[in-house]
């Protein structure tokens, strides 16, 4: 089956009906193995424990940044290529992303206060960060603004291209300012500066949730295509005038 | 003269004719900056500490709220379908107006500051600081606003909406013109290092605005 | 377990995450289950999609 197909609605409603299982299920089991990891990993030497909130905050943080790509792709798909499927991929990620990065604003913060003395600073990456956040709000604001899907979905295409400056903002930030935030310590030239037993149970957590994200992400565009059938319906049937054969 | 210019002159007079809105962004960035100390307070010293903030966000509102209209009168009269269609790429289009909405609001703001100056407890050094931040920064502001007044004209919708939208993306603007004012009042941190950067994100929304107006007006109204 | 001395702060941060992914999760399954619904009240009603139509004809 090309990949072509997966353009139209209804072969993705047919192919998503039985990914999802699989999908739900792999997400169930990446969790369990990676609380395990979790549970398991041994207690930092500076940190005590508290590196334990790291496994999320740090996948939170990707997946932020990944929902927001994903978002930027769909844009190309709906400006450049049409793609009948683009902006529905887009308005369901856009509350999943967000989600995202507000889960790792919170954790960033819990775990600011105890090992760096304070809920919030206003360094660049966390600004960077909430920035996301703010311009996460401002495309599902925008989503729901207007009523067609399709003219909407220009609009938020062109603000998610531009808003994806702050991508490469909040990835760098560490790098180019002095901050209170510690640098890039994962994917960085010359390899990761962090010991193989932390780093396993922050690989099988990212794992897990970013099968999380997808699995939410295709059961979302589903529910989107179901949404806009039955907004075709409905206006079919107001159109329909009452007496007369529909 | 040919189209360009045509259309700039013609928004640079409808701006300052009465009704066109011309001077009521400085009129507005007075308001504001009037309105601050009386809720901070009349404690000189925090005002001249956070003058230059306060004068940033006015004139970042002042400019916001000013482009609200840009479009959405020539939309109203039918001049916008002709811009589409016109040969002029609409690019340009929307750099002319957005320059000419610049002139006459946002450089406005830039000659009053060192007289609202005078409201924040700032000296003279201060207020040139400001108002040199002011002019460089500015621009940039413009042209990532013309981002939400084209969206804003495109879905018909404006008020927040719009603010919503473009404040976020003026947070590095804002960010390193504040930096640059205290650089050169105050701090130690040299003027040069946030003061180039500041030039560099007018110039460079200049072009990122300028693009993204333009496909937000042709796919919005398509 | 021993948390440490900062338990509260990584209990705060595990429960946050459950409660964000309990949402998402729970945003899904209940917008599913209220699109299937309305689809089946406009299906009742007589009001279907071409395509279905057009299969039963040719059924």
């Amino acid at each position: 089956m090309p990949l072509i197909d997966l353009a139209n609605p209804t072969r993705f409603l047919a192919l998503a009906e039985r990914a999802l299982p699989w999908l739900i299920g792999a997400t169930a089991i990446a969790f369990a193995v990676g609380l395990q990891q979790t549970h398991g990993a041994p207690d930092d030497y500076q940190q005590g424990a508290t590196v334990k909130i790291m496994f999320i905050h740090v996948p939170s943080a990707w997946l932020g940044m990944f929902g927001w790509g994903l978002m930027s792709v769909a844009a190309l798909g709906t400006l450049v290529w049409r793609h009948p499927l683009a902006d529905v991929a887009a308005k369901a990620a856009a509350p999943i992303g967000a989600a995202f990065t507000f889960l790792c604003l919170v954790t960033g913060s819990l775990w600011g206060r105890p090992m760096w003395g304070t809920y919030w600073v206003w360094d660049a990456r966390l600004t960077s960060e909430l920035v996301l956040l703010l311009i996460y709000l401002g495309v599902i604001a925008l989503w729901r603004t207007v009523e067609d899907p399709s003219r909407a979905s220009r609009a938020v295409a062109v603000l998610t291209l531009v808003g994806a400056i702050n991508l490469p903002i909040i990835k760098f930030s560490v790098d180019w300012w002095n901050t209170l935030h510690q640098p890039a310590s994962v994917f960085r030239v010359g390899g990761s500066t962090i010991d193989r037993s932390i780093l396993i149970p922050l690989f099988a957590m990212a794992i897990a949730f970013t099968l999380l994200f997808v699995t939410l992400h295709i059961a979302a565009m589903r529910n989107e295509i179901l949404r806009r059938r039955i907004r075709t319906l409905m206006l079919m049937q107001a159109q329909a005038a009452p007496g007369s054969a529909s | 003269m040919n189209a360009l210019s045509a259309l700039f002159i013609r928004d640079l007079r409808l701006a300052v004719r009465v009704g066109g809105g011309g001077g009521i962004g400085v009129l507005f960035f007075l308001i504001v900056v009037v309105l601050m100390p009386f809720a901070i307070g009349p404690d000189l010293a925090l005002l001249a500490r956070i003058g230059p903030a306060l004068l940033w966000l006015g004139a970042l509102l002042a400019t916001l709220l000013t482009l609200e209209r840009l479009f959405s009168i020539d939309q109203e009269d039918g001049s916008l379908d002709l811009l589409l269609m016109a040969d002029t790429p609409l690019e340009l289009a929307v750099a002319a107006k957005a320059a000419a909405h610049w002139l006459t609001t946002g450089l406005p703001l830039v000659i009053a500051t060192p007289l609202f100056g005078l409201f924040m407890n700032l000296n003279g050094h201060a207020s040139a600081a400001v108002a040199l931040t002011l002019l460089a920064g500015t621009p940039a502001l413009t042209f990532i606003g013309v981002i939400g007044a084209a969206l804003s004209v495109a879905l018909r919708r404006g008020g927040l909406l719009l603010a919503v939208l473009v404040l976020p993306l003026t947070v590095p603007v804002l960010i390193f013109g504040v930096s640059a004012s205290n650089a050169a009042i105050v701090g130690p941190l040299p003027f040069g290092t946030p003061f180039t950067i500041l030039c560099a994100l007018s110039l460079f929304s200049l072009v990122i605005g300028t693009f993204a107006a333009a496909a937000a007006l042709r796919h919005g109204l398509e | 377990m021993n948390l440490g001395p900062h338990a509260d702060f990584i209990v705060a941060a595990y429960a946050v995450a459950v409660l964000v992914v309990a949402l998402l999760i729970g945003w899904v399954v209940l917008d599913h289950r209220t699109q299937q619904r309305r689809l089946a009240q406009l299906e009742a009603s007589g009001v279907t999609r071409r395509s279905d139509r057009t299969v039963e004809r040719t059924a």
